[in-house]
């Protein structure tokens, strides 16, 4: 029974480190309409960035400082910010496609980095050793897994609300702008630029918070972490889930989240033991194919974008069924 | 009450650098008036009003907004200053409601909810499906949005391109009226189009363009019994049927 639940509570911590990393996608994608394919660059910026000031100290790398928990946090998400600061500046005229391949690129090269760069990074062996917040002081390890649950949770929440907060402000407004038409936009006095920048940085601190959390949670991390099917990971959990749609990008990470570490689990269990060695192969393909499946079937996701209408008859029903029009009111 | 407004000067401009699509174009917008670009197809007009709004880079020449230089400023700066640009297609953010895209532009105008009021009973179908998603308007009601749009700010300069493309002939009409309409409100307008003779009617003065340079120019009134008009650049059947 303790196995089942510390269980579920290691898969819910997963999922909902991915549901934050999805969110901030989601600002990207859903309502900016940036085409980031380097989601794992940015995850993986707050991951080294919180490990190497908050781990322990090891003599063959600069890093490991053991700053608090919340400081080192906090340093990966500013480093997740820079590096998107700095991509932003360089990819600004890039739009949709061109900018996908231009940051999938930017997440092969800091995978290489990560790789290469032995005395920060620790080369391929990767960094070890976090101290988690208050684990010395619980002891328990099934307690202190929901503990961590918990806090993880708590993030999640707070990223969702500043989120939805964010995206129903006049910025949010703007960026939907931009999103349908920069011209538009632009001739209306907005500047596209700037906004897409703000809009690129803030969701790829989000995905920084992701990565630092990723790490405080598994105290290690290498370069075989950020491999790009992580991107692929979160981009199929954000077009499941609805990408717009900050419940639904929530939704889907958990969904696939699950569906992925069934698949894993089926695989090794029942399928031919020729055929084990490929399971790794086999979920690729899975999660290939449920995107392009939910993109041909279900391009709005399970739960697509809210567009709102507040007043006025409904005009969607035949005339007669108005019962509707109040309830819409009630939403908004 | 006949001074120029918006002026342009021996513009050049290309979407290519060395590639010009307008070659020393000169024209005059007097103020509180309705100016129309018309010519045949593919003769810069549209590239024109981009390149006074800012959206084509000016390689030589200047335009000036109530004598000031406004040659290349950022598009989304021109609207402080006073000119607003209302694109072809796509002027208005389908996906927003009504009520979010006048929001949206109202965002810099200190007195917004009196400004908001002053559009809503300019137009008052905007007023009426404020709540609905702007996809759902008829093409007319963009138009009239985008329009609305453009006006938030109180410019004193319209520039729009081509607004009765894609509409019937009846709603053509109401979209050049209501243009015209805004220059006895101190709107002064620049447009572009492709229906000389709807063109005409609103407008008092006449600009031709063919190959990016000016061609003719007139009062409206006139310029159709002007005998080149209908043999160079629209077409002699055009004219005896007008």
């Amino acid at each position: 029974m303790i196995g089942m639940i510390s269980y579920l509570a290691f898969f819910s911590t997963m999922a909902a480190i991915f549901a934050i990393a999805v969110l901030g996608l989601n600002l990207h994608w859903g309502y900016t309409g940036l085409f980031n394919g380097g989601v794992v660059a940015f995850f993986g910026a707050g991951a080294y960035g919180t490990m190497i000031l908050g781990g322990r100290a090891d003599a063959t790398v600069l890093g490991g400082f053991g700053l608090p928990f919340l400081v080192a946090l906090a340093g990966g998400v500013v480093l997740a910010g820079m590096l998107a600061w700095i991509v932003g500046l360089l990819t600004v005229r890039l739009r949709h496609d061109y900018l996908a391949i231009s940051t999938f690129g930017v997440a092969i090269a800091f995978e290489s980095l990560t790789r290469n760069a032995e005395w920060l990074t620790g080369g391929a062996r990767g960094l070890r050793g976090f101290p988690r917040p208050f684990e010395a002081a619980v002891g328990n390890n099934f307690v202190y897994g929901l503990l961590f649950l918990a806090f993880v949770l708590l993030v999640l929440v707070l990223v969702y609300i500043g989120l939805e907060r964010l995206v129903r402000s006049p910025f949010g407004r703007a960026l939907r702008a931009i999103r349908e038409d920069e011209t538009a936009a632009r001739s209306l006095g907005k500047n596209p630029t700037r906004l897409r920048l703000t809009s690129f940085v803030i969701g790829s601190m989000i995905m920084g918070v992701a990565g630092g959390l990723y790490v405080s949670f598994y105290a290690f991390v290498s370069p075989q972490d950020l491999a790009p099917i992580l991107t692929f990971q979160i981009w199929a959990m954000l077009i499941v889930g609805g990408a717009g749609n900050n419940r639904g990008a929530i939704l889907g990470a958990f969904l696939i989240w699950a569906a992925w570490t069934a698949s894993g689990f089926l695989l090794a269990r029942h399928a031919p033991v020729a055929m084990q060695i490929y399971t790794g192969s086999i979920q690729y393909i899975l999660i290939g194919s449920v995107i392009v499946g939910m993109l041909l079937w279900r391009p709005q996701g399970l739960l697509p974008e809210r567009l709102e209408t507040s007043a006025g008859p409904d005009r969607t029903r035949p005339a007669g069924t108005n019962t509707t029009a109040t309830t819409n009111k009630g939403v908004t | 009450m006949t001074d120029a407004v918006l002026s342009v000067e021996g513009l050049t401009a290309g979407y290519v650098r060395d590639l010009p699509i307008l070659r020393d174009v000169n024209l005059t917008l007097r103020r509180d008036t309705l100016c129309a670009i018309i010519g045949p197809n593919g003769a810069g007009k549209s590239t024109l009003i981009k390149a006074i709004a800012g959206l084509v880079p000016v390689s030589a020449g200047r335009v000036m907004l109530d004598g000031k230089p406004i040659t290349g400023i950022r598009p989304d700066q021109m609207a402080s200053l006073g000119l607003a640009y209302v694109p072809q297609t796509d002027n208005i953010f389908r996906s927003l409601k009504i009520s979010e895209n006048l929001a949206l532009v109202l965002r810099r105008v200190p007195d917004r909810a009196t400004r908001l009021d002053e559009l809503y009973t300019l137009f008052p179908p905007l007023a009426e499906k404020r709540g609905d998603r702007a996809g759902s308007l008829s093409g007319g009601q963009r138009q009239m949005l985008a329009v609305a749009m453009a006006l938030a700010s109180r410019p004193r300069v319209m520039l729009m391109d081509e607004p009765s493309a894609g509409l019937s002939p009846k709603i053509q009409r109401e979209v050049l009226d209501l243009a015209r309409g805004l220059t006895e409100k101190g709107v002064s307008i620049l447009l572009v189009e492709q229906n000389v003779k709807q063109a005409l009617r609103v407008a008092d003065h006449c600009y031709i363009l063919a190959e990016g340079r000016n061609q003719i120019d007139g009062p409206a009134e006139s310029i159709l019994s002007d005998p080149a008009v209908g043999e160079i650049y629209l077409g002699g059947r055009r004219v005896g049927a007008a």
